[in-house]
Parts: C-alpha cells; structure tokens; sequence
C-alpha cells in the first residue's frame, strides 16, 4: 500500500512539473515577455499539430509523412550502428588482438561530431536517404562500440574465474559470461545513441530535403511560424522518449534479472 | 587415509615494475582424502593465491602440486589436474547474476555437455542438500547473504570434482548466520564427503570446523605449524579444549598488518 501511495505521489508531481512548463510558456507569450511573432502558445501548437494531421501546407506535406520519413531514416541509422557496432565493441573488449587492431582507428573517429562528417558525406553519397542515413549512423555507432567494449571490460573477474574452475573455453566465457554481464552497458549505450540518431536527424534533414521534422522545422524559421518550428521540436521530443521507454521495456524483457522485486 | 593433494615446495612471486613480492614461500603441505583442512593465516597472507594456484587459476613460481586421483593395489595414479574438475566456493558468493538459483548449480554441467534432465536432477539434489528447495527459480538478487553463499557451495558440490575449495565464504556474512553456516557445511560435508580444503582468518571457525588446521605465517606466507583439534563433533565452542587450542593458535599467530 506504501508503495502505492508513493506511486500517486509520484504521477502527481509529474503532471505538476509538464503543467508549470507549459504554463510558464503560456504567460510568458500572453504577458507579452516574448513577441507573439517570434513564439507560438502552447494552445496554438496543439491546433496547429491537429491541423498538420491531415492538411499538407504550408510546408509541402502532412505532420505523419514528415514523420515517417524522419523515423524511418533515424531507424535504420540506429539499427545498422546497433548491428554493426555492438558486436565490435563486444569483441573489442574481450579479444586482445581485434582491440590493439580496432582501437587507434576508433579513437581518431570517436572524436569527430556527426555533423563534421556532413560535407564529405554529401560529396560522396549526395544528399539523398544513403547519405542521411550514413550521418546518423556515424553518430549512433560511437555510443554503441564504447559501451559494448567498457561493458567486456567490467566483467567481474571472480565470474571469470567461476567459469574457469568450470573448465570453459575462453569463447564460452565471452558468450555466457561476458555478454551477459554487459547488458547493462549495452542497452545504456543504446539509449544514447538514440538520442544521438535524434539530435543528428535534423541536422542532417536541415542538408537538404523535402520532407522530415527537420525539413518542416527549416521550412517553419523560413515562413516564420514559430508553431510550426515547436510541432516539429516536440515531434521529435515526444517519438524520442517513448522509443526510450519501448528500449527500456525491451532490456526488462531481455534481463529480467536486473527488473525490481 | 590416502593422500589427495600433494604440495611440495611451492613458491609465488609476483613481479611489477615497482619490485617483487613474495607472497608463498616454500610451502610444503598433504592433503588427505575426504578430509576436512583449514587453512588459517591472517589478513593478506597470499591465501587466496595458494587455492588460485590449486584450482588452477594462477601458476606457482616454482614447486609442484600432485593429485593422487587413485590408489590401486598400492599404486598410486597421479595425474595433471583440469580445469573443470575441482569446486570453488568463493569469497563474495561470485553467483552469476543472469542465472537463477539452478541455472547457476547445473551450469558445470551444462558446461561439460551433460544433458538437461540429468543435469537438472543432479542440481535439484544439491539445491536440496543446501536446503534452498523454494528458490530454485529465484535470482541471486532476491537472496540473503547466507542463502547467496549456500547456492554458491551447491554449485561447487555439482561440479562433482572431489576436491572443493573455499576461499573464506562466510567472510561476507554476519556473525549470527557464519556459525550457523559453519554447522551446515559439516552437515553436507558428513553427507556427501569430498576433500574440502577452507580457507579463514578466523581461529574459531577453524578451530569448530577442522579435521586438521595449517597456520600460516605473515606475508610472504608459509606453514607455521599444524593443529589436529581432538573434540568431537559438534564442537563446543565453550569447552575447555577448545578455548585452550583457540589461545594456544591465537598466540603463534602472526599480527594482520
């Protein structure tokens, strides 16, 4: 019962904390803090976002085809750094030789922002869906590869040694010690590079294109309508978060070791 | 009775940029079969290294380790021990945190390719033996400490090796619960003999535990002298016996630095 009483609490305080935003953001308009030009209310990015549902101007397409293009591209940027760099960083950690082979190479890339990869990119792959893709992947891979590696690397070394008396190969304490016991670190280096593939996505968008958050977002600053700049924000903040909470039901699903009593 | 492990003159010296250290010197000691062998040594004695090294886990500097696996008409069968065929209980219970309670007992046979009713059957056995029969689907988070430690020793009994090491299991847990561990384990031992060699820094659990109990000496560790504490079992940690081997031991022990 205790707990559930805290739970209420909780939710209460939630609810108090998004309604003092968007008050705040309400009275700052109307009491005329800010210039009703240069920012949208609250109320007036709801109608718009209704409205954007099935009307196509001014910005040349619908609220869901913007999104969708924007999604689509996030995802498979998000998924081919998740494919491609989690094995990696796994076997970057636990094997010496692909480490002292991978690592000098990673640690030069690591350091360069997506977004200083966007001129070669688009001399290379241009400016359709490829080369998009390639931006947001570069950002979403990096997280992936170092928490893949540091998650190996913080195996509890007693586990190890368990494994040993056992008679394990060295293979098999990779497989069912080390990956295990790095599925924390993995699944946290998923949740940012998700954030990763977001932030890029409009960056990447703001490239050149026709469609995307990050094209109705530009086309919004051009057309000077603040509402529909914060639709588009909020499209993104809101697809963020609940592909965060999808993430995190996922690694419960997974480890359900880690899950609460 | 037979000897099972045979120790003779092993060294270990760990070499670093900063210099040497010796942490075993010279240390010559048998191992009977099914005997119950404390050794005893104070704080960072290098305790810990001389199991490492009998389980396998770490190699001596010099000096060598047989194991008599067998003894036929007076012949003895030596041979190189592997890795997989002794049982380790550890300091800090080292359960896997992924595995449930039997997923962590069965897994030296999964291991060693055992099949999974056999191997479950073997487990459910020793998950009873330790007495934790209503958690075998539980996760090692959901368990006391003492309860974390029993899973840990029935995952060494299912090794099935005959030989079990312990490296000071019950120095995690409190007072209350490591004397009613050190009753337990003499019960399983009773039950399922093995040659058990218990590693402690702790005189009176040696001293209720022992069959026999090897003192060891400060850093770099060595055989300082041997106690067969002659009390029947359970031991009265009150008897006369015992305090007066208790002071006698806590005399020639050396100070934890």
């Amino acid at each position: 019962m205790q707990t559930r009483k805290y739970d209420i609490t909780n939710i209460i305080l939630s609810v108090c904390g998004l309604a003092t935003f968007f008050l705040i953001w309400h009275l700052s308009i109307s009491l005329g803090l800010i210039s009703e030009r240069t920012m949208a209310k609250p109320g007036e990015v709801v109608s718009t976002f209704i409205a954007k549902l099935s009307e196509v101007q001014p910005d040349g397409d619908t609220i869901q085809n913007h999104f969708l293009t924007s999604f689509q591209l996030s995802l498979y940027g998000f998924i081919a750094a998740i494919v491609i760099g989690t094995p990696l960083g796994l076997l970057m950690g636990w094997y010496k030789a692909i480490e002292y082979f991978a690592n000098p190479i990673f640690e030069i890339v690591r350091p360069i922002p997506p977004i200083a990869w966007i001129p070669i990119i688009i001399l290379l792959l241009g400016i359709g869906m490829p080369a998009k893709a390639f931006i947001i992947f570069v950002s979403a891979f990096v997280p992936c590869v170092i928490n893949s590696y540091v998650g190996v690397k913080l195996t509890n070394p007693v586990l190890i040694n368990v494994a040993k008396t056992f008679g394990a190969s060295n293979w098999h304490i990779f497989k069912t010690i080390c990956i295990p016991s790095a599925i924390p670190m993995v699944f946290a280096g998923f949740r940012i590079s998700l954030g990763a593939a977001w932030s890029t996505l409009v960056a990447a968008e703001l490239l050149a294109s026709t469609s995307g958050l990050g094209y109705m977002i530009q086309m919004g600053r051009t057309l000077i309508r603040p509402d529909i700049i914060i639709v588009g924000m909020l499209t993104i903040g809101f697809t963020g978060a609940l592909m965060a909470f999808v993430l995190n039901r996922f690694e419960s699903k997974i480890a359900p070791w880690r899950a609460k009593k | 009775m037979a000897d099972k492990i045979r120790i003779k003159n092993l060294c270990k010296t760990f070499v670093e940029k900063s210099g040497e250290t010796k942490v075993l010197d010279n240390i010559s000691l048998d191992v009977k079969e099914n005997e119950f062998l404390v050794l005893l040594g104070p704080g960072q004695c290098g305790k810990t290294v001389l199991l490492n090294i009998l389980a396998g886990l770490d190699t001596p500097t010099s000096g060598t380790i047989n194991y008599i696996k067998g003894n036929e008409n007076g012949k003895e069968d030596i041979k190189e021990m592997k890795m997989g065929e002794i049982g380790m209980v550890f300091q800090k219970y080292a359960l896997f945190p992924w595995k449930t309670v039997i997923e962590n007992v069965e897994m030296s046979q999964k291991l060693k390719g055992i099949d999974k009713e056999q191997r479950r059957k073997s487990a459910r056995n020793y998950i009873k033996l330790v007495g934790l029969e209503n958690f075998e689907d539980s996760y090692p988070k959901q368990l006391s400490g003492g309860m974390k430690q029993r899973v840990g020793i029935a995952r060494a009994y299912a090794s099935e090796s005959d030989i079990l090491l312990m490296d000071e299991p019950f120095g995690a847990l409190d007072a209350q619960t490591r004397y009613q561990m050190g009753e337990e384990i003499l019960k399983m031992w009773r039950k399922d003999k093995r040659t058990v060699i218990f590693v402690t820094n702790n005189i009176e659990e040696a001293i209720y535990l022992g069959d026999r109990i090897i003192l060891l000496s400060g850093c770099p560790a060595t055989v300082k002298a041997e106690y067969i504490p002659k009390l029947e079992r359970p031991r009265d940690y009150m008897a006369l016996e015992f305090l007066q081997l208790r002071k006698e031991i806590a005399d020639n022990t050396d100070l934890a630095l």
